[in-house]
């Protein structure tokens, strides 16, 4: 049986003995569900295999996740990773089929943690139809990786696949909840911040809430502002449909937490991570039907209509602010730093 | 909604801005501020918008950052290359100085650490035998954290280096620098809840121009720059308090009775415009034995603060904009900066650049 304070060594990476009894109690019984074709994970094979849709097309992705801290307040890597992978499949409209697993950790890390991340990858899974169907295991030496990083790769189904580059004029603008929770919640919970919050990611799967709007129709781009926030995603979607973002700074739903942390660390709520929303691009015939239905999910609670596509400034996002002025919000640099005062 | 709504009510930004229309005169107003905070607020709040085309507002030396000199960064280069820890805030890592930023001294393998406040530069000399060194900078907001820490009994291994500034002396130089034209001053909230209203009499009163300390919500900025209008149409000039919810004209006195204790005013260098006298902080003889200068046997030299091409100097002196700079955009970004006001995330050009200030749709 293993010990609370067993640590991840060496033989854990070299693929004998000691890998199979990690995989065998650590990983596989997470995950109940593995088949999706003739050969699936607990075959332990080379690689699984998919059975082909007869409609549709496929859409792949793949995402790789490095968090400080490992685990944060909402959630931990292993959630990350999962919904990381799930949400780019859900926002090209692509019902999540199939995920691998890759993770390279660090000597010494707690084998007790990597049931935590395993467990949580497979919690998030689980809220979604995918299956996890293969996997890879590395050990890196002490001080050659900073404590876990893992990749995920995903196959999902799109009928058709919606990108994020159709905005038209006049169409409307949603998000599905409020913004910069995952960044401000991160922020929050870095050791030198010290700070107390109540913050929380809010990491999660929003497959089963997309899947909720697609028979609608009318969703002509879509997007998950993760890295680089809600300002990156627009932007990019602005660019590559040649068209103007316009909107309202007073409708874009943000927590007053998140708003206070924003304003202490002069970091702006619309350049830091979400990791369980997405940004819709919709026909305005659509728009209605699609925000009470997202409203009625659990998590598109808070999905408010932020504004519409214009052309007056093509590739760019031009925001009225609360007071009433207008700006340009261009794409963030970079990591944001705080201020000093 | 994303600010206190009272302070961003559209209906009265309107409101104030007709006021504004009508106490403008149709000369040229030049309104300076000197706090990126107020920059900021400004440039992500689309507050030009508001104000008539003849009423400019520009940031003077506003930026702890930008307006550190040089020297500093080669004194900090050095001690760091002696061996000790350096602690300073996140982006001083990043301003030129002669030979080395103290990001590439980093990449050289000196032990430059980016702390958010005083005390967690004292936590780190706590946990370890060697040198460690606090390089202070900012006005007067800061100040009064670095007295505290030297007040409660620091590390013996712990020192600073004190680069902290008077905004109050550097907004009277301007006055006297060839072609500023300032018209009127929006002074700090923050820098005067410490400071109160007294200095900027004393060191701006001889000018007779409307100094209005303002906060930093959008309504206290259009608030402020109404009051420093109606001085001028007045022909009045005198310090008014704009932001009394949070500034008391007496100021912070357990603030200002630390930073008493611990510092004596000097002149210092300010990047861009030059020495002022009695315009920094030194420390007293008292507390000389946490003076880095000193345990490092740092000279007062003076760097070379000029950089081809590059109008810094005329933005923190409110002489130009950020657009009026022909590197502004091209060759200066915040991704790959020239000048310190690029750098500093509280630097004119930075800010303009990250929100739009450089255009107005």
């Amino acid at each position: 049986m293993t010990q609370s304070n067993d640590r991840i060594s060496p033989l854990h990476g070299a693929g004998g003995e000691v890998m199979g009894k990690l995989l065998a109690e650590h990983v596989l019984p997470h995950f109940a569900k593995s088949s999706v074709g003739r050969i699936d994970l607990s075959a332990m094979d080379d690689g699984a295999t998919i059975q082909l849709p007869t409609v549709g097309e496929l859409v792949m992705t793949t995402d790789s996740h490095v968090v400080k801290p490992i685990f944060f307040p909402g959630g931990d890597i292993g959630t990350l990773a999962a919904a990381g992978t799930l949400n780019d499949l859900a926002v090209m409209g692509a019902k999540p089929l199939a995920l691998s697993l890759a993770v390279i950790i660090e000597e010494d890390f707690l084998i007790s943690d990597i049931d935590r991340i395993v467990q949580s990858f497979a919690d998030t899974l689980a809220g979604s139809e995918a299956t996890l169907i293969c996997g890879d295991t590395k050990v890196m030496g002490r001080g050659e990786i900073d404590g876990i990083a893992i990749n995920t790769t995903g196959i999902g189904i799109a009928d058709p696949a919606i990108g994020d580059a159709g905005a038209l004029p006049g169409d409307v603008i949603i998000v599905t909840g409020t913004m910069g929770d995952h960044g401000m919640a991160l922020l929050a919970a870095r050791e030198e911040f010290r700070l107390e919050t109540e913050l929380v990611s809010d990491v999660a799967s929003v497959w089963p809430m997309i899947r909720s709007v697609l028979p609608i129709g009318g969703i002509r781009a879509m997007k998950d502002p993760t890295r680089g926030g809600l300002a990156a995603a627009l932007n990019e979607m602005a660019r590559k449909s040649g068209t103007t973002i316009e909107m309202n700074q007073s409708d874009i739903p943000i927590r007053g937490a998140v708003q206070g942390l924003s304003d202490l660390l002069g970091i702006s709520p619309l350049e830091v991570a979400n990791e369980g929303k997405a940004v819709l691009i919709v026909d305005p015939a659509s728009a209605n039907q699609i925000l009470e239905t997202l409203r009625r999910h659990p998590l598109g609670r808070d999905a408010a209509i932020i504004g519409r596509v214009g052309t007056e400034y093509p590739g760019r996002v031009v925001v009225t602010t609360t007071v009433g002025g207008r700006r340009f919000l261009d794409m963030p640099l970079g990591d944001p730093v705080p201020r000093i005062c | 909604m994303t600010r206190p709504f009272e302070l961003s009510d559209p209906v009265r930004a309107r409101q104030l801005a007709d006021a504004i229309a009508i106490l403008a005169p149709p000369t040229l107003v030049k309104i300076v501020h000197v706090c990126g905070t107020h920059e900021m607020a400004i440039t992500q709040n689309g507050l030009r918008r508001f104000l008539p085309d003849k009423v400019e507002v520009l940031e003077g030396p506003g930026c702890p950052v930008c307006v550190t000199p040089t020297a500093d960064i080669d004194a900090v280069v050095q001690i760091a290359e002696a061996g000790a820890i350096i602690c300073t805030f996140g982006d001083m890592t990043r301003v030129p100085g002669t030979r080395l930023t103290l990001e590439q001294a980093r990449s050289k393998g000196c032990d430059i650490r980016v702390v958010l406040s005083t005390a967690e530069a004292v936590n780190i000399a706590r946990e370890t035998d060697r040198e460690v060194v606090f390089f202070a900078v900012g006005f007067e907001t800061t100040t009064p954290m670095t007295a505290a820490i030297l007040l409660d009994d620091p590390p013996k291994n712990f020192s600073v280096l004190v680069s902290h500034k008077k905004i109050p002396e550097a907004m009277a130089i301007l006055l006297d620098l060839p072609g500023t034209n300032i018209s009127g001053y929006l002074a700090p909230g923050h820098v005067s809840t410490i400071i109160g209203l007294a200095p900027y009499e004393q060191h701006l009163g001889k000018f007779n121009i409307p100094i209005v300390v303002g906060g930093f919500e959008p309504l206290d900025i259009l608030y402020s720059v109404a009051l420093i209008l109606r001085q001028i149409r007045d022909g009045k000039g005198f310090v008014e308090n704009g932001f009394p919810r949070a500034v008391a004209d007496k100021g912070n006195m357990a603030a200002q009775i630390l930073i008493e204790t611990v510092f004596e005013s000097t002149e210092v260098q300010w990047r861009g415009i030059g020495a002022i006298p009695d315009s920094g902080y030194r420390l007293r003889q008292e507390f000389a034995q946490f003076d880095a200068r000193e345990r490092f046997h740092i000279e007062g030299e003076t760097g070379d603060e000029k950089i081809p091409g590059c109008r810094c100097a005329d933005v923190l002196t409110a002489r130009a904009t950020p657009a009026d700079c022909p590197l502004f955009g091209t060759r200066c970004t915040p991704l790959s900066p020239v000048g310190p006001c690029m750098v500093g995330t509280e630097g004119a050009c930075s800010i303009w650049f990250r929100y739009g200030g450089r255009e107005r749709p």
